[in-house]
């Protein structure tokens, strides 16, 4: 896939269609895979690479580069494409300053992972069927993708392409997912566990903002984060109420937003499961307004922008189940 | 006389629409119908105003329980500003539910210019409820306490 994919953006730079790729450059490891503009066939040779440690997500880079010179050229997984809809819905990016290429996936791991597993001076990966095949420093090991993949991955909820100029391999279909396992499991429990859950979670949260600034849905130019009254700034971590409100907004305001992509777990340093906040909201969307998946098109309006005469009232919260 | 001093005493924040709850407190005390001084009433222009992160920092600053009222459904002064503030109090109450804390310290009642009855009922149950459930600990901020 690698070398048809750097084939491919050589011809679109050779004609003239694209004067720029943006695509997953390697890093000083073989893990540490790393978002890059690529503006030439030598640099494409160098240093573009396409494996199963490609977990970014483009999107949100669009935002920026799809405001300069020339048209850009783009590899998107399924996951991504939902979430470049969604930034094509909101005139975040200008589509037609954009050439994407839609990629298969079939879930993507990381180093991290892996370390935790045990594997470590990793060198190079490759899938085999339903397993890993890694190369390390220690030879070859082979880890099942059931053990090495992250939770956004396990419980997939497509491998089709909601978006693309062109496809390179096939296109899979929307995936029947298990994705709010997790939540209908918190929601069960008492909500002295559910609070003792979350603060064991959220305290770890250093506020480096990093799942803030990888949200594709995030993309104000100004964030109520950035205010230096906003409360939220103070690195120690010191106060529950901090957390609590951080992760409370940053959900809320992609509530309806969020198409599920799960970048925000994938770079926090913690490891705290911030998707889990995401699908509560997803998960109630669906429950109380009618299913939704938002970037599934480029029409239907978010859920929070509209509203149905008949709405459920917010005492349903208290009726629920649980305690 | 003594005083307990031990006596629990909640703080509530009333959020209240301009047009309808807020003239509903008027009007209660025009009636001279009792509901609990520990309710302290903040006019917005519209139950819609109602950001999230304002019920997150009443509690911060020392609110044991938030109610938000507004316009019913339908009688909305700018026509549509109560649906949007229905469902966006929706989830935001049940994503404080998800995070263990309380439910019952969040609520949104519809009340007209002409309930005075309804609104003292409504705070004094709800100051009620909260007293119950005792002191806002789970979503408390210790630099905002005065002892």
């Amino acid at each position: 896939m690698q070398g048809k994919m750097i084939a491919r953006a050589k011809e679109l730079l050779q004609n003239g269609t694209v004067n720029r790729v943006i695509g997953w450059k390697a890093g000083d490891f073989a893990y540490d895979i790393t978002p890059a503009v690529f503006s030439s066939a030598e640099e494409l040779d160098a240093g573009f690479v396409y494996n199963d440690f490609c977990g970014a997500n483009f999107s949100k880079y669009l935002v920026k580069e799809s405001r300069k010179e020339g048209k850009i050229l783009v590899f998107l997984k399924p996951c991504d494409t939902y979430s470049f809809n969604q930034l094509t819905k909101e005139h975040r990016i200008i589509r037609d300053n954009i050439y994407v290429v839609g990629v298969p996936c079939d879930g993507k791991t990381d180093g991290e992972t892996l370390k935790l597993k045990g594997i470590t001076g990793i060198t190079g990966i490759k899938t085999e069927g339903d397993s890993f095949v890694v190369d390390t420093l220690y030879g070859e090991k082979t880890i099942a993708k059931a053990d090495a993949l992250p939770e956004r991955c396990l419980s997939c909820k497509s491998k089709k392409h909601v978006a693309y100029d062109e496809l390179l391999g096939e296109d899979g279909e929307v995936c029947e997912s298990n994705r709010f396992d997790m939540v209908e499991k918190l929601e069960a429990m008492s909500s002295e566990e559910r609070f003792a859950f979350w603060r064991g979670e959220l305290s770890r949260c250093i506020r480096c903002n990093a799942c803030r600034n990888v949200c594709p849905a995030c993309t104000c130019e100004r964030c109520v984060f950035d205010n230096d009254n906003s409360g939220i700034a103070q690195k120690a971590a010191a106060d529950s109420f901090e957390e609590n409100m951080f992760h409370i907004i940053r959900a809320f305001h992609v509530a309806g937003r969020c198409t599920d992509c799960g970048e925000c777990s994938r770079v926090c340093p913690q490891n705290i499961p911030l998707h889990l906040l995401n699908r509560k909201f997803i998960k109630d969307i669906n429950e109380f307004y009618g299913e939704f998946q938002a970037g599934e098109d480029t029409e239907t309006r978010a859920p929070l922008n509209i509203f149905d005469t008949e709405d459920v009232e917010p005492s349903i919260v208290y009726e629920k189940g649980g305690n | 006389m003594q005083v307990n001093e031990k006596e629990f005493k909640p703080t509530i924040v009333a959020f209240c629409c301009n047009w309808c709850s807020y003239a509903g407190a008027d009007l209660a005390g025009t009636n001279r119908l009792n509901y609990p001084a520990d309710v302290k009433i903040i006019r917005v222009p519209c139950s819609c105003r109602v950001n999230p992160m304002f019920i997150l920092r009443a509690f911060q600053r020392g609110a044991d329980g938030v109610i938000m009222c507004g316009c019913h459904p339908g009688d909305c002064h700018y026509t549509t500003g109560n649906y949007y503030a229905r469902r966006r109090m929706t989830l935001l109450f049940s994503m404080l539910d998800y995070l263990g804390i309380e439910r019952e310290r969040t609520r949104v009642e519809w009340v007209s210019a002409a309930e005075g009855a309804k609104f003292a009922a409504t705070m004094n149950e709800f100051v009620e409820t909260v007293t119950k459930l005792g002191e806002n600990k789970r979503l408390e901020d210790l630099r905002c306490k005065e002892k």
